[in-house]
Order: C-alpha cells, then structure tokens, then sequence
C-alpha cells in the first residue's frame, strides 16, 4: 500500500512538472498584458529541439538549454506581432501554435523512433530523501521537477516583491501610466513574451528528454492549451501555479490506475480536458470581476493613443 | 545615416489597396515559407511547384482541391461570422465530428427504410443539430461561467475525438467490419452522389453554396447581421443599442456550429461512407479554415475564393507528402506562416509608414 501511494504521489509530480514550468511562463507573460496562445507549438518545439540536440551532443543539459533558446527565438514571432504590429493577439497566437506544430513535426521526422541512450536520471536529494514515505515523494525526483519549484517561486518573488516585478505587473494593468513613468512597454512585454516562451520551450524538454527519451509527433497532446487554463486557475499567480500543475499531474496518472477497471481507454483519455472545462467552470461560479486578471490582458498597446 | 521612420495612420482603404496588401502578405507568407523549407534541406522551389502542380496543374488535382474545399468553405463561413462577434471559436474540427456521428446515426438507423431523398435531408438536419448543440457548449459556458471560448472550444476538440473513437471501437463497431474499429457502410440511400471520375458529393458543394450565400445576406443585410457586427466592433456599444449579447452569442455559435457539423455530414456520406478515426474523418479542417476565414476577411462571400486556395494547399501538400516524403503536419507550416503574414499585412493596411532620410525621397515603400 506505502508503495502505491509513493509511486502515484510521484508520478503525479512526475506529470504536472511539465504544466507547471509552461504555466509559469504564461504567467509572466500574461502578467505583462500578452495573452500568448502559442504554447502547445512552442512546447512542441522545445521538444524536439531538445531530442535532437541531445541526440548528437549526448549532453541532456545542451539539450535543455537549447529548448529554452528555440522557445525564445520563435516567440519572436508573437513578439512582433502583438506588441510592435499591435495584431490581435488571439489569432497571432493560434498562428504561432500551428507554426511551432509545423516545423517540429518537419524538424523532427528523421528521429522518429530513435530513443535517446539515457534520459535525465532523477537524483536523489542528500538526507531529505531519507524522511520517510515523503522524503521519495518530494526528493527523489527528475530535475526538472526540482528547477520547475525553484523557478516558480523565484517567479513568484520576482513578480510581487521586486521593482522589475512592479513594471511588469503595471505594464499588463495601465500601459499608458507606465510609460508615463519612462517605463519601456514594449521592452518589458518583448522580454516578458521571450521568458515565456524560453519556458514553453524548457516544459518541451521536459516531456522529450525526461519523462520520456523520443520525439514523436503530437507527443504534448494539448498540454500547452491546459498550461493557459491553468494559467487562470492560479490566478496569475505562480505559487497557485503550482498547486494547479500537480492536480492536473494527479489526473493524467488517474487515467492509468482507473484502466484496469474496466473503463475504456478513449473515455479515460477525456479526463484532464474535462477536468479543464469543470475547474473553469468552478472559478467561473465565482464573481469573474475579482479574478484579478491584468486588467489590459489582450489588448494591444498604441503609444501616445488614449 | 538612420532614415528617420515615421508612421501615421492611413485615413482610407481602398479596395485596391487591401488586394495589393493581401496578395504582397500571401507572396512574402510562401517566401518565409520556402525560407523554412530550405532550412530543413527541402529545396523550396521544387517543393511550391509540387504544391501547384499537385493541386491545380492536373483534373485530379483540381477534383481533388474542390472536393477539399467542400468542408473549408462550409466551416470557414461559420467561423466568418463567429469571429466578426470576436468569439474565438477554434473547436470547429469537432463540431464537424459531432456533425459527422449525429449524422451517420440517423443514416445507420433511419436509412435502410427510408428513400434517398428524405433521409439525406434528414442527416444533414441531424448533423446541423449535433455541430450545433456542441457548438452552444462553449457559447453558454462563456456566458454565464464567462469561460475563454478558445479554451473551452479546444477542450471540446479533445473530448469529442475521444468520444468517436470511443463509440467505434466500442458500441458503433460494425459489424462487418472484420474488428476494424470502423463503423458499418451507411445503406445505398444515406450516400451522397459524386460527379463522375470524382470525389466532388455535389450535394454538399451546393449545400455549402447555398450557407454562403445565406449567412453573405444575413450578414450584410438583415438587423441581426448588423448586431454581429457592432457586438465585435464595439460591445459598449452593442450594449447601449439594447443588443441582446446572450442571445446574439447563442445564435452565432448555433450557426457556427452547424454548419460545421454539415460539413462532418458531408465527409461521411459523401466521402468516407461510414465512421473512423477522428484523424481520417478530418484532416484538420477545422483548424484550416481559422485561416480561411482570416484570409476571406470574415466575408462570407470572399471565403468560397479563400478556401478554394486553401484546398489547393491540402491537395499540394498531400502531393509532396509523398513524393518528398515529408511529414503530414508540415501543412500547419502553411498555415501558420500565411497567417502570420496575414496579420502583418493587416498593420501595413493601417499604417502609412514614410521614410524621412536625405537620401530617399518622400515616399511609400511597398508594404512588405
């Protein structure tokens, strides 16, 4: 019994890492007034970025580094679009999705099948992993897991307790007062957009070259779009992210221990999107205006226009 | 020397100038597009003549682009109206699959005592009502739980995929289909007549004729069409004219959803002749015709033009799928990079950008 509730506690965590590295930087991103709906594409191109890095340089932490700056460099696109070009938003980000789905399956084709020879081990934390039933759980993990908390709380703390934190928050609440200030707008939403995307492109990594070890097609299976759900279901906020990340983790492994009972797969398969729809739907039943999302979400900022 | 840019809003669009600025985005779109290509070691010129030959450059292919645009021009008109509302309805791929299970229902069950002509309306009623009530989903739910539409729409994607191949390999399996996870063929009458040496099911052409046709009217000439527009213009507005948001919403995603689901009829009786996976009842068209319906600037007339070209570029990428041996999602290459450039476009549309520099005099560069 210990040892079944040790390995769905860690698969849960095992799982939700993923969400909640993407989540943080849809975080950042929509902290800053841009609603970026790219990530399902750039999560896809951090996936394979990542494996194919990997698979040449046999180094998994090149490999990472190299998701991070693929994420970065085609958020460009997003970037230039919906803060310099002032577009919607929603339609740039679709693009950017059905750009990043694109070239990664392009990119990706002649590595279909091949297996990286190692993926990243978990690493057992000194003397922590030792507490018992918890110290498993907690502190035998992959490291993305352990960098996936450390950068949500760095986020956390970068965002409501630093000056830079101010800017980027006043940046996505009132862009003309903060260009009043002599804040940059539209440096602070490129290098928001950017950081997002770096980490759109880290939770890429996450699925190729840590929970598994190849690349196929479609492998992030509509994680970028539940990152943006999670994204208002932690209220902008990368401390909830966290708790969001690990209960949609905890429902992806559902799936599996609920197999054996009989239920079919395809019915089984429904449940993270459903979950999606049933936790929108419970915030929604809240009063929607004391959500606190950045009150110029989505909206292009002209300058010098009132 | 740093020419000094400036930009300025332009005053008037002429039509002409929208033509220039959209076929300057399509050419700068399909070079970016062959600038991807080439990075990947596919040589772009070989691989866009392929594109064009393998769509428009035979009678196959010119069959075979307007059988695919059967489905693009029915959703990317619905999609047309949805988005001139501004709601963001990206879960069009499976209303067209609710259309295509309520649709082949009806055909499974009604059609082998019921002549062509009546159950053939009757399933494309059915398919109407399955893409429509999938599509009220999320207008509800944004109306009263105010849930992101582009979220809900997408989850729905999800689940609906689900839910169809739930059914065929589960209750709907046919019986003599041999374990296939397919359902049975729909009887002789539920299937939809082809033009000769062709996959074209007229039927469907002219039903989607007809919906352009419809909704260019509604839009353009009735009360309600002049309530979409003023509810994506402008909702403070549409507010203090006493437009009725609820009801406007609920409607729009009804007709966007059904005529979706028309579609997903339309592939199952005309194409495929019974239910399969999701992936081959829909080849992504409800992802494509978001672009169709871009390209088109939400004119419902515009989109039959939109999603010929469209067609053409499945058709060609299909074409050099297999001769380049190239994956079947390079497709969303196109569509992203044309989209982005549409969008772009859209700036320059806007904007007057002038260079003031010594040396250039006065004047407008090309908008790319």
């Amino acid at each position: 019994m210990e040892d079944l509730i040790v390995s769905v506690a860690q698969r849960t965590l095992i799982a939700g890492t993923p969400l909640l590295i993407g989540t943080i930087g849809e975080v950042i991103c929509e902290r800053s007034g841009i609603l970026n709906l790219g990530v399902e594409g750039v999560m896809s191109i951090g996936a394979v970025a990542a494996f194919v890095v990997t698979f040449y340089t046999q180094n998994l932490w090149l490999g990472l580094m190299a998701a991070v700056l693929a994420g970065m460099l085609i958020s460009i696109i997003h970037a230039v679009a919906s803060v310099s070009l002032q577009s919607n938003q929603v339609v740039s980000g679709l693009a950017l999705t059905m750009l990043g789905l694109g070239i990664s399956s392009l990119a990706g084709k002649p590595y279909v099948g091949k297996s990286l020879t190692e993926k990243m081990n978990t690493v057992a934390i000194p003397f922590l992993s030792d507490i018992p039933i918890l110290g498993k759980i907690l502190f035998v993990q992959s490291p993305f897991f352990y960098m996936a908390i450390v950068l949500a709380l760095a986020a956390w703390f970068i965002l409501e307790h630093t000056e830079l934190g101010i800017k980027i928050r006043s940046t996505g609440e009132n862009p003309k007062a903060t260009e009043a200030q002599g804040i940059n707008v539209s440096l602070i939403r490129y290098g928001c957009i950017l950081v997002g995307g770096g980490f759109s492109g880290m939770a890429g990594a996450n699925l190729s070259i840590s929970y598994s070890k190849l690349w196929i097609e479609g492998m992030t299976a509509g994680r970028g779009w539940i990152v943006i759900a999670l994204t208002i279901f932690a209220l902008w906020n990368p401390m909830r992210a966290m708790i969001g990340a690990f209960l949609f983790g905890g429902i992806f492994v559902m799936q599996y221990l609920l197999q054996p009972l009989g239920i079919s797969p395809s019915l089984l398969a429904m449940l993270p999107y459903m979950a999606t729809l049933l936790v929108l739907v419970m915030i929604g039943i809240k009063d929607s205006k004391k959500l606190n999302a950045p009150a110029m979400l989505g909206e292009p900022y002209k300058r010098g226009e009132r | 020397m740093i020419p000094i840019i400036k930009i300025t809003n332009r005053e008037k669009i002429t039509p002409a100038h929208q033509m220039m600025t959209l076929l300057f985005s399509i050419m700068a779109g399909l070079f970016a597009i062959g600038l991807i290509f080439l990075a990947f070691g596919v040589n772009p010129v070989f691989a866009m003549m392929k594109i064009f030959t393998g769509s428009f450059g035979s009678m196959y292919g010119i069959k075979e682009t307007v059988t695919k645009a059967i489905p693009l021009i029915l959703i990317g008109v619905g999609l047309a109206i949805a988005f001139r509302a501004k709601f963001w309805n990206i879960g069009a791929e499976s209303q067209l699959l609710m259309g295509a299970i309520f649709g082949t229902w009806v055909g499974l069950n009604w059609g082998p005592h019921l002549p062509a002509p009546m159950i053939i309306p009757l399933m494309f009623l059915a398919g109407f009502i399955g893409g429509a009530l999938w599509g009220l989903i999320p207008a509800f739910l944004k109306i009263r739980f105010s849930i992101n539409e582009v979220i809900s729409t997408l989850m729905m994607n999800y689940i609906c995929a689900e839910f169809l191949t739930f059914l065929i390999v589960g209750p709907w399996k046919g019986k003599t289909k041999f374990g296939f996870p397919y359902t049975d063929d729909l009887p002789a009458s539920a299937i939809l007549g082809v033009i000769p040496g062709s996959r074209i099911h007229y039927v469907t052409l002219i039903v989607a004729l007809l919906v352009v046709f419809i909704l260019g009217v509604i839009i353009y000439k009735t009360r309600f069409g002049y309530e979409v527009r003023v509810i994506g213009e402008n909702p403070e507005a549409a507010r203090y004219a006493g437009i009725d948001f609820f009801r406007t919403t609920l409607i729009i995603m009804a007709i966007s959803g059904g005529v979706a689901g028309l579609a997903g009829v339309g592939e199952v009786a005309g194409i495929h002749h019974y239910l399969s996976y999701p992936a081959s009842i829909s080849s992504g068209y409800g992802f494509t015709a978001i672009i169709v319906a871009w390209l088109a600037k939400l004119n419902p007339f515009f989109v039959i033009v939109a999603g010929i070209f469209f067609a053409g570029i499945l058709v060609g990428g299909d074409a050099i799928q297999i001769s380049l041996g190239l994956p079947a999602a390079t497709v969303q290459i196109f569509n992203g990079t044309l989209l982005v450039f549409l969008i772009m476009g859209d700036y320059f549309l806007k904007h007057r950008i002038t260079f003031k520099n010594n040396r250039m005099p006065h004047g407008e560069p090309d908008p790319q």
